[in-house]
């Protein structure tokens, strides 16, 4: 009976073993595809824009540059040198610069605040502000465009950097709000009492006892507002022109404003060079990114 | 010389006031959240150096009491004094009191030394006199080779340790636990409380402390406080809380296993007061000896209430035995003893027999029950009679 017993045992185990390998290259299969299907557009982008036009016409989509042709990126960047007409993205790239550093720094700061009271110091309707302050993240952008506009008229700050500030400030607060109440939510009130035993007041709690253990939900805010006001082109377009327009805006113009021929090496690059500072802050800061998103209790 | 003599009895009648003072005062509190009273009519008086325990089980409003002495919750109605100064207004920092709580709220981007000496600098300490607090209260609870590290570098008895020094540093009033040992695994939490035993022995401060574990309670309490549904159900030291419960609620609360209940009715005559087990009627407990507080009518229900101990295979002849044959259902050993389960007269009888007794399962047993240790409880107020 023993013998009989192992005998289907090493079948079974056969078996599952057969169908635990398929099943592994079948997922590695899945894998490589939907990388491929990533990757494939970001490749197109990098080879074409190091071509020249003559190469463009010439070859297809897949083929290498013959050489590293860098000059349709320092047009991208700088421009041809000629007067009127000439669309670059340089001075636009530092008005994004001017708007996201702000811009996510206050919406961040401020979502701090408001996360730290609805959750630390709890009042009255506090439940019925989270709930509206939620209702923000609902409101599409198209609805708000004219009410904004017309805020921005009266401050005397629109078609400027400090109005898009302002804006993107503004509507991401809801957000930021919401990744600090979720964040600070798990952390134990009793170290609130604690703090307020030993004297510490309620602007000496936030920043000495939650902003030091907030460096994860920080490090996502960061990088969701950054993200966000970065690549914004309804905003920019609606609120900004001309020289206050900031680079998303800028990209938009360039490629629709070329008159004679389609300069898709001039296009890739300026695309690559709009969508970079966002690549930097992913690679940078990814870790921590994936740690927040997952970590919420502090324990000790 | 007079001025002497008079310095000499202004400080004897300064440690007489000293002597008499209430450290802790609450009187009629009141609280509610929303529209749930928690707190009914508080009142409390402790004395300075005695230990209070808040006993009871979790939504009895122990947490929001301890809460409101510390300053952290507001008052409806009612106020809480400290050596004999009304704080109900009073901010938690300025109440003069320390507070260590259950998941010991170490602030976690500090080290063991920043932590501990956090209130001082808040309140603007001289540096020496802090670094000498420190010296003091770190080697006295041994965390001073730990001065450096980070919470989460620490074992859960040495971040207990570092909670009570953060405590211990600022020199307080009252000293404020909220579950303390409730974090802990069942041997660290013997230790532990052996640690705050001698910590209040030592130090002979008034302590506040809360707790839902009985035995935490009664090893520790110079005095306790049994709460049930924001009431104080009774204030007494440990055995008296123990031996004279003064209502169901307490008798069956404390102890463990918990006290045996037998209802019944009460009989009186001129001579002698008996009681029958209900559905029992042949057999009588005579209740003459015990000392009644409180009037009881003939035929009344009552409820008798008899720790486990008192009910044993032991043979005794003292005068107010009850001998009866009953038969085990349960049988528990512990080591120590072995916790009998019989039922009778309705309800279950738990007594406690020694290890080497040859009791067997429904086999028929002597049980002595001594009657000169039951409580006895009005069936419907459920009061001590």
């Amino acid at each position: 009976m023993s013998a009989s017993t192992n005998i289907s045992y090493q079948k079974l185990e056969d078996r599952s073993r057969i169908t635990n390998l398929l099943l592994r290259w079948f997922l590695y299969f899945v894998l490589v595809l939907f990388a491929f299907y990533f990757i494939f557009p970001l490749y197109v982008m990098l080879v074409t824009s190091f071509k020249t036009m003559e190469e463009i016409r010439q070859g297809n989509l897949l083929t290498l540059p013959g050489q590293l042709n860098i000059e349709s990126w320092a047009v991208a960047w700088g421009g041809r040198g000629y007067g009127a007409g000439d669309t670059y993205l340089r001075p636009y790239f530092w008005n994004s610069i001017k708007m996201v550093v702000p811009a996510t720094f206050f919406s961040t700061f401020i979502g701090a605040m408001t996360g730290y009271v609805l959750t630390k110091w709890r009042f009255k309707g506090d439940s019925w502000v989270f709930l509206f302050l939620l209702f923000g993240c609902f409101i599409p952008y198209q609805a708000i465009l004219l009410p904004m506009a017309r805020t921005l008229g009266i401050l005397g700050i629109s078609n400027s950097i400090l109005g898009l500030v302002v804006v993107h400030s503004i509507y991401g607060i809801p957000f930021t709000t919401l990744f600090f109440r979720n964040y600070y939510v798990s952390i134990p009130n009793e170290l609130i009492k604690a703090a307020r035993i030993d004297g510490a007041g309620f602007f000496k709690i936030f920043f000495k006892i939650l902003i030091p253990i907030s460096a994860p939900i920080i490090v996502v805010t960061v990088i969701w507002q950054f993200t966000q006001i970065w690549n914004d082109f309804l905003f920019g377009a609606t609120f900004s022109f001309g020289t206050a327009a900031p680079i998303q805006v800028a990209l938009n113009n360039m490629v629709l404003s070329s008159t004679s021929v389609k300069e898709y090496n001039v296009d890739m690059a300026s695309a690559i060079i709009a969508g970079f500072p966002t690549l930097i802050v992913y690679v940078l800061a990814g870790k921590y990114f994936i740690r927040g998103l997952t970590s919420g209790a502090v324990k000790g | 010389m007079y001025w002497l003599e008079n310095t000499l009895l202004e400080v004897s009648l300064q440690e007489q006031l000293r002597a008499n003072m209430l450290t802790l005062k609450i009187k009629d509190l009141y609280k509610s959240f929303a529209s749930t009273e928690v707190l009914k009519k508080i009142n409390l008086d402790i004395e300075e150096g005695s230990f209070l325990v808040l006993l009871g089980p979790s939504g009895c409003g122990k947490s929001t009491l301890l809460n409101i002495i510390a300053g952290l919750e507001t008052i409806d109605k009612g106020a809480v004094f400290i050596d004999d100064y009304d704080v109900s207004k009073v901010e938690p920092k300025d109440r003069n009191i320390a507070m260590v709580f259950q998941s010991y709220a170490l602030y976690p981007s500090m080290t063991v030394r920043e932590n501990m000496i956090f209130g001082l600098k808040q309140a603007k300490t001289p540096k020496d006199k802090i670094e000498q607090q420190l010296e003091k209260v770190s080697n006295f609870l041994k965390v001073d080779e730990l001065l450096n590290r980070k919470p989460s570098q620490l074992s859960g008895g040495q971040r207990q340790r570092t909670a009570m020094g953060r405590a211990l540093v600022r020199e307080p009033r009252i000293f404020l636990f909220d579950e303390p040992l409730s974090n802990l695994d069942a041997k660290l939490r013997v230790e532990m409380r052996h640690e705050i035993k001698k910590l209040y022995t030592s130090l002979k401060a008034t302590m506040v402390y809360v707790t839902h574990d009985q035995i935490e309670a009664m090893s520790l309490a110079s005095k306790i406080a049994v709460m049930n549904e924001g009431i104080i159900q009774q204030l007494d030291d440990p055995q008296t809380i123990y031996d004279k419960p003064n209502s169901l609620f307490v008798a069956d609360f404390i102890g463990s296993p918990s006290m045996n209940f037998i209802n019944g009715e009460i009989k009186k005559d001129s001579q002698s007061v008996m009681f029958t087990p209900n559905n029992e009627d042949n057999i009588n407990f005579d209740l003459t000896h015990y000392e009644f507080e409180n009037n009881f009518q003939n035929n009344q229900k009552i409820v008798v209430g008899l720790r486990p101990e008192y009910v044993s295979n032991t043979e005794s002849t003292k005068k107010y035995t009850k001998k009866l044959s009953l038969t085990p259902t349960i049988i528990e050993t512990t080591g120590f003893d072995k916790n009998v389960t019989f039922d009778f007269a309705g309800s279950e009888i738990i007594g406690r027999f020694t290890p080497n007794s040859g009791v067997e399962l429904n086999n028929p047993q002597e049980v002595y029950f001594d009657l000169s240790q039951i409580s006895i409880f009005d069936s419907n107020t459920e009061l001590r009679l």
